[in-house]
């Protein structure tokens, strides 16, 4: 049943974690200390790839101040042949990627780590341990590391039974795709790239762990999950989970990023041999050389349509960069690419490859940019090539309820068609453009996902209500759960208070991540509290000596119903609260469930763009985007999501890359080189919601983070054609590719 | 390495403390000082997240020398609010959604109030080149572009 009260669902409340936020009060995890804290430091790397032959760590441990060292040898091992899968990460490369075992794989790897008593002498210490490295020859593009001569990676990777840098395969088929073809009067087929980039988040990985006497570790750290840093840690260390206890620091920003460790491991090493609490926190370049980022990529996609535009096949060929152990997200790339369309013939078919770089980590919708890129620049050349406004073709094809899916399911009701009508309506669409600019669109799709998530409700005392969940909160699910539990009670949602539990305070949650985060706790915190509200209809029937059923919950009271409706005066939350005692005892409830009913979320962007023929600058002048939301509980949240989405495509578009030295090492780790848009380089991102309720959802909810960022490379891409005529077909579009296409026409 | 003394005033306070020569105003805010509002996003001057005041000008506290504080004035996202009131500036970030994560938040406040004590009316196109320096990822700076201006013209129309 869907909520159509509005009291709160859809308000703009303050967040709970506001007023914090903009006083510095609020802690994030480089905030905590404690008493007799000492510094952690890791040993990095200096090649690409080398296989390690010893590592002489007593130079380091004899250096005053240094309590503690850790190597690979501390580390739980997993055995190449058994994999051991914690959600969609494999134990075998986790381990390897926290500390280097065998070889370093990529620069910046960590070897080794130091716990003293001031950063400075942990880095000198660092310096101070030998490693004898056996360089090897490093690949790092896709097109090298597929070569028959490529330097492999993992001599246990066999692809057609040889060694080989692709890790693994995904494949989607629907339909006969060579017979689709056959009936198709226009086709075309591109290839393209795209480069690595990092999520981005401006708090650098941090962790503060102390282990007691008696081996319990606490860590403090920020993270997309704290029960995620409790099992990995207790994998890597063999900690067992009950004495590890995990608290979710407020967090910086994480896209995805956050959704792994790297530190907590090894500070909980050092914390246990040193006795002393260790803090370690990652510099920017270390984020940049040794965390995330998402894959680059070279793809090829081929659409056919018949002339009246209606798309009969569909192929697309995905390879994706892993980093250097496998797992890159092949299934968004090839699962998302097609599914904004109904289209009988598909093939789609994602390739894992591994280089020496650093490993991949999820990155919002991950995969799915990459695979809407080529899918969505083929579909603008397809519009043109059938003289048909790009938006009248995706609505031609739209998928819609009942349409089958390439990746399995057949939709429920989605709101895809309407976010294209909207586009279409919009003024934005038919604003007029001047010299040197374009205007382009792109849709995409995301999976969104559902999963295990717990929530604890309890009337307080005096009246008031403490929420407890298990997700860390990174764009505001604290305030749309206070609007949720304030409907459901019809309260103040300031009578409500939102907390996000430890691993020791509320049962298993599931990451924050994959746009699953609302979805998943607004059921459980539903279940709660319809629980807790039974209970205080029975506790108003014990007053009033009546049968609970005859008591109903209103506008934050309990009142006899039925016949005995009127027969006595309405008892408030805070009446029922302070009487709790003597009817039974305190009231709360709590629900754990493995959520499911995720829906998927489309989006379509309309992008405009000038280019500066001289700079070969590429201005984003406007930029709109649409979205079905499923449900808006917290409507500027969901703004902040698509605007947040919008800001990171543009930068995956225009200015974000890695750039590599010839020796394998990243030649742009810092915020100045690596160009992440800036205040002045966005214009106003706005944004139309379009609620289409999930139906399998109790507030109508669907996942509103991810699916922002599958558009934007494609609707800017497709903005640069307009404008300039020429279609790039690698990214970014950055000053030097937009001059080098510009200068042979204008010479 | 001998550590130098320095006097200065923060939040209004006169503050004693040691530092080494080559340690940053950042850290010595962060830790002995214990106030962490300010942010390290990258120690080297580029995401702002460590924007303080020194004598009422920007600098990113990161690129400073805590030993430069010496005999000056620094002001910090902790003296923003007047005890239980928050700056207009704040208020209006709650209001408006112009945060999430909220890390780039005191860095992106601590900017917005200099300008707006510079310039009272700025145009959009002024709030987004003075906030060039504060990188926020989550937001794509709409929000927090937009609380600016509002701020800015309540803050005109509360002067008149």
């Amino acid at each position: 049943m869907n909520v159509i009260s509005n009291k709160w669902i859809g308000q703009r409340t303050i967040r709970p974690d506001g007023a914090d936020k903009v006083t510095g009060r609020a802690a994030y995890s480089a905030d905590t200390t404690m008493p007799g804290l000492i510094w952690g430091k890791v040993l990095r790397s200096p090649h690409a790839h080398a296989r390690i032959r010893s590592i002489d760590t007593s130079k380091a441990e004899a250096l005053p101040g240094v309590k503690a060292v850790v190597t690979a040898k501390d580390i739980v091992d997993f055995p190449l042949d058994k994999p051991v899968m914690l959600g969609i990460q494999d134990m075998r490369w986790m381990c390897r990627n926290v500390m280097a075992r065998e070889k370093a794989l990529f620069h910046g790897h960590p070897v080794a780590a130091v716990a003293a008593t001031s950063e400075r002498i942990a880095q000198e210490a660092c310096r101070l341990i030998e490693v004898d490295y056996e360089v090897l020859p490093h690949v790092i593009e896709i097109e090298d590391a597929l070569k028959p001569d490529a330097p492999i990676l993992h001599d246990f990777i066999k692809f057609d039974g040889k060694p080989s840098n692709i890790a693994g395969k995904l494949e989607h088929k629907l339909g006969d795709v060579d017979a689709g073809f056959a009936e198709a009067d226009v086709i075309v087929e591109r290839s393209f790239t795209t480069r690595p980039v990092h999520q981005g988040y401006i708090e650098p990985h941090s962790c503060l762990v102390s282990v007691s006497g008696d081996g319990k570790a606490t860590i403090w750290s920020s993270s997309q999950g704290q029960f995620m840093v409790r099992a990995m840690t207790s994998l890597l260390t063999g900690i067992p989970q009950s004495d590890i206890r995990a608290f979710p620091a407020e967090i910086g920003g994480g896209f995805g990023g956050k959704t792994i460790i790297y530190l907590e491991p090894l500070a909980v090493v050092l914390s246990k041999k040193s006795g002393r609490p260790v803090k370690m926190t990652m510099t920017r370049e270390e984020v940049f050389r040794a965390s995330g980022p998402t894959s680059g990529s070279m793809s090829t996609v081929k659409i056919g349509a018949t002339k009246d535009g209606r798309i009969v096949a569909a192929k697309g060929v995905f390879y994706l960069q892993a980093g250097a152990l496998p797992g890159s997200p092949i299934r968004g790339a090839a699962g998302c690419a097609f599914a904004p369309y109904n289209i009988p013939n598909v093939h789609s078919l994602g390739f894992d490859v591994v280089s020496n770089r650093s490993k991949v980590a999820a990155y919002r919708a991950p995969g799915a940019p990459i695979g809407a890129y080529a899918a969505e620049c083929v579909m603008d050349e397809l519009a043109e090539a059938l003289k048909m406004d790009p938006l009248e073709l995706r609505l031609r094809n739209a998928a819609k309820e009942g349409t089958k899916a390439a990746h399995g399911p057949v939709f429920p009701r989605i709101g895809y068609e309407e976010t294209i009508r909207a586009a279409m309506e919009h003024p934005h669409y038919s604003a007029p453009l001047g010299p040197n600019q374009g205007r382009g669109v792109a849709s995409g799709f995301w999976f969104n996902a559902g999963g295990e998530s717990s929530a604890q409700v309890n009337i307080t005392e005096d009246g008031n209500v403490v929420v407890t969940t298990g997700h860390p909160d990174i764009g505001g699910s604290r305030a749309s759960i206070a609007n949720i539990t304030a409907e459901l009670l019809g309260i103040d949602y300031r009578k409500v208070s939102v907390l996000i539990g430890d691993t020791a305070t509320i049962g298993y949650s599931n990451l924050t991540g994959g746009s699953r985060v609302l979805f998943a706790s607004a059921m459980v915190v539903t279940q709660s509290t319809e629980k807790v509200i039974k209970t205080l209809c029975e506790r108003a029937a014990k007053i009033w000596k009546i049968d609970p059923e005859a008591v109903e919950w209103e506008d934050g009271e309990a009142r006899p119903a039925g016949d005995n409706a009127g027969k006595f005066p309405a008892l408030s939350l805070a009446e029922l609260a302070a009487r709790a005692t003597e009817t039974g005892g305190p009231i709360g409830a709590g629900v754990q469930a493995n959520t499911t009913g995720a829906e998927g979320g489309f989006a379509t962007h309309i992008c405009d763009v000038e280019v500066d023929r001289e700079l070969g600058i590429v201005r984003v002048l406007r930029y709109t985007s649409f979205q079905d939301v499923g449900r808006a509980v917290h409507p500027s949240y969901v703004e902040g999501q698509m605007q947040g989405g919008a800001a990171q495509g543009i930068g995956w578009a225009l200015s974000e890359e890695y750039l590599y030295d010839k020796q394998g090492r990243v030649d742009n780790a810092s915020f100045l080189d690596y160009r992440m848009p800036v205040c002045s380089d966005l214009p106003m991102l706005d944004t139309v919601m379009i609620e289409v309720p999930n139906p399998k959802h109790p507030q109508g909810v669907r996942g509103v983070g991810e699916v922002p960022l599958v558009p934007p490379l494609a609707a800017v891409a497709n903005a640069v054609y307009a404008a300039l005529g020429h279609r790039f077909d690698s990214l970014p579009m950055s000053p030097p590719k937009v001059l080098a296409a510009l200068e042979p026409a204008e010479a | 390495m001998a550590k130098l003394h320095v006097s200065t005033t923060i939040n209004g306070e006169p503050v004693e403390f040691l530092t080494e020569p080559g340690e940053s105003m950042l850290d010595v805010l962060r830790g002995p000082l214990g106030l962490t509002g300010s942010k390290e996003g990258c120690g080297s001057g580029d995401c702002g997240a460590c924007t303080i005041t020194l004598d009422d000008r920007l600098v990113c506290s990161c690129l400073m020398l805590a030993a430069e504080a010496e005999g000056h004035e620094i002001r910090t996202i902790e003296s923003m609010a007047e005890g239980e009131t928050l700056h207009p500036l704040q208020q209006k970030f709650l209001e408006m959604a112009a945060l999430q994560c909220g890390i780039c938040t005191p860095g992106v406040l601590m900017a917005a109030k200099s300008l707006l004590e510079r310039n009272p009316d700025p145009t959009e196109t002024e709030v987004r080149f003075w906030l060039a320096g504060n990188l926020c990822r989550c937001t794509g700076y709409d929000k927090i572009v937009r609380a600016v201006l509002e701020t800015a013209a309540d803050m005109r129309e509360a002067a008149r």
